[in-house]
């Protein structure tokens, strides 16, 4: 890689051990990659606390306090044997969800030790400079990149949502390059930070109307099962019917980042990249072009549902990706004045950001008054945290759909919020 | 490039240094990109993913030969705890680059390399014995005839 005087002032240990062996790190994986350079960024998202067991017993084996949180990020966040300092970030920085929702200890099934490690984690990070939003959307609470922005982000959901929807550039970074990140502002300038790769080389026509937030979850599972990591652009007339709101792109994007690794897709007329086809193609030919239509709806909702068995659903879970406070607010609505079934529960996981804004709504009051619980911080797919005993779950989710069965071992219905809402309340899953 | 001696075959491909080192163990092959979070569990060495042709099967100290890499940014982590756990791994021979792949192999410090002169996926099946010489950007494979 070609680097600048700066970038080799930061790798030769001008700024100190952790910023030498974030820019190590950073070379080492621009040069896997292929890239030429740096780009600089000033937004990064990322995770720098220690949430697993795992973590709290190599922390504790390193040595009591801050020399086991030293450790923890040394190894897992700069890939070093080195044991460096922890330093405040360059960039700015969001903390992405973490591993369990430290207020709900006892649904996420962690030990108050557990928490009491977090919370010194979370106060390390603090002390970093790194703001706790403790989210998988940060474009929800604060951090909405701007076109063209570079940043350098984590969380499938969020770096589709920041590329395609946003018109920002980022790859789908992880733990340790964004960590790197923070500290650097660099990132390998390679795939979605150059023009070429972000024009689209697949095209979809749709012969349906998308509208709900289901459909579009539907589209988006259909989609990266086809596509893969590949750039797709969708037109036709079925687009045009409802412009889609932040819940549907935001559903739409996880789920297609789930089954296959879209980072990047275009609407056209819609998303700020693909004003026309002519546009999000670059005037190129698309080397394939497929249609969407019943059919092909109808193959995936059996196909995401093909881990439904049992109709009596033990646990209901909402807010992948965390939910927007129109979602909070439409489900308080649905499940004002009734109560969660005694054989069922339900779990909502939103930003700490907009629980305050649903407790101040009275929405928090309306779904717990129900028997439901407003998490923040996780949800059920990371914390691997369910109710105790749950054998079937109902979601209004691809992504969780996708991936609760693969974790817990569990069975999932997947279904519109209405249907999501009606199952906690009656213990049964009615299919439509 | 092939050579037939006795009931021994050993190919040579070459290819792109992604993490140099040397190393030599028993292939694992799919032709299915991997999930890093929620498609392995780095405690056991496994592939979970429901779908995957994999699944339930151990990849540790077997050089992984795959496509891609898919699904979610925890990817490297997972790979990074299985590094440290002692379950990772061998070895990575992959088609597609992507950050995910690139960041995984970099911190599972496991020789990596890709941009192949002949598609590994169609010439190396499970079981084969194969040497990676990342450093150098050579891959022997050795197959006993049955």
């Amino acid at each position: 890689m070609t680097l600048t005087d700066e970038e080799k002032a930061m790798r030769d240990g001008r700024d100190g051990n952790a910023i030498a062996c974030a820019m190590d790190l950073l070379i080492r994986y621009g040069e896997a990659l292929g890239a030429e350079n740096f780009v600089e960024t000033r937004n990064v998202c990322g995770t720098v606390t220690a949430t697993t067991p795992f973590m709290r017993d190599f922390a504790l084996k390193q040595g009591a306090g801050a020399s086991g949180l030293n450790a923890v990020f040394s190894e897992f966040n700069l890939d070093t044997t080195e044991r460096v300092d922890v330093p405040k970030v360059k960039a700015f920085s969001s903390h992405l969800q973490l591993g369990f929702d430290p207020h709900h200890p006892l649904e996420m099934g962690v030990t108050e030790q557990m928490v009491q490690f977090y919370k010194k984690s979370e106060a390390m990070a603090a002390k970093m400079g790194v703001q706790m939003m403790n989210t998988c959307t940060p474009y929800q609470v604060g951090n909405v990149p701007t076109r063209g922005e570079h940043c350098a982000w984590m969380e499938s959901s969020a770096v589709v949502y920041c590329n395609s929807v946003l018109g920002a550039r980022t790859n789908t970074e992880g733990r340790e390059s964004t960590s790197s990140a923070m500290l650097t502002c660099r990132i390998p300038n390679w795939g979605y930070h150059l023009d070429e790769p972000r024009l689209a080389t697949l095209g979809i026509e749709l012969d349906m109307p998308v509208a709900s937030v289901e459909d579009w979850g539907l589209l988006g599972y259909w989609m990266g099962d086809w596509v893969q990591d590949r750039v797709a652009v969708i037109s036709g007339a079925g687009l045009k019917a409802a412009v889609p709101n932040l819940p549907r792109l935001k559903h739409f994007g996880a789920a297609a980042s789930s089954s296959g690794g879209v980072e990047l897709f275009h609407l056209v007329g819609i998303t700020p990249e693909a004003n026309t086809l002519e546009q999000a193609t670059g005037g190129r030919p698309l080397k394939e072009v497929r249609r969407y239509g019943p059919r092909e709806r109808e193959q995936t909702f059996e196909r995401i549902n093909a881990f439904g068995v049992d109709r009596d659903v033990d646990y209901v879970m909402l807010g992948c990706p965390h939910y927007t406070i129109e979602q909070i607010w439409e489900a308080a609505q649905l499940i004002e004045g009734r109560k969660v079934h005694e054989n069922s529960a339900l779990w909502i996981f939103t930003p700490r950001a907009i629980k305050a804004l649903a407790d101040r709504n009275g929405y928090t009051k309306i779904i717990e008054d129900a028997g439901g619980v407003i998490m923040t911080d996780s949800c059920s797919a990371m914390s691997r945290a369910v109710p105790p005993g749950t054998k079937v779950v109902a979601l209004d989710s691809a992504k969780q759909a996708h991936y609760l069965p693969a974790i817990l071992g569990v069975q999932a219905w997947f279904g519109t919020t209405v249907q999501c809402v009606d199952a906690a309340c009656t213990g049964k899953w009615v299919s439509p | 490039m092939s050579a037939v001696a006795g009931s021994v075959q050993t190919f040579v491909i070459k290819g792109r240094c992604v993490v140099p080192g040397v190393v030599e163990a028993e292939a694992l092959v799919t032709r299915d990109p991997i999930s890093g979070w929620g498609g392995v569990d780095p405690r056991t060495g496994t592939v979970v993913e429901t779908r995957h042709e994999l699944r339930g099967q151990c990849f540790s100290g077997k050089v992984l030969v795959f496509p891609g890499a898919k699904g979610s940014s925890g990817w490297s982590a997972q790979f990074h705890v299985a590094r440290v756990m002692g379950t990772g791994p061998a070895a990575w021979l992959f088609n597609q680059m992507s950050t995910k792949i690139a960041l995984g192999a970099v911190v599972s410090h496991a020789p990596a390399m890709t941009d192949f002169d002949q598609d590994p996926l169609a010439l190396i099946k499970t079981g084969d014995w194969v040497k990676v010489d990342a450093t150098h950007g050579i891959v022997t494979i050795t197959r006993k005839s049955q």
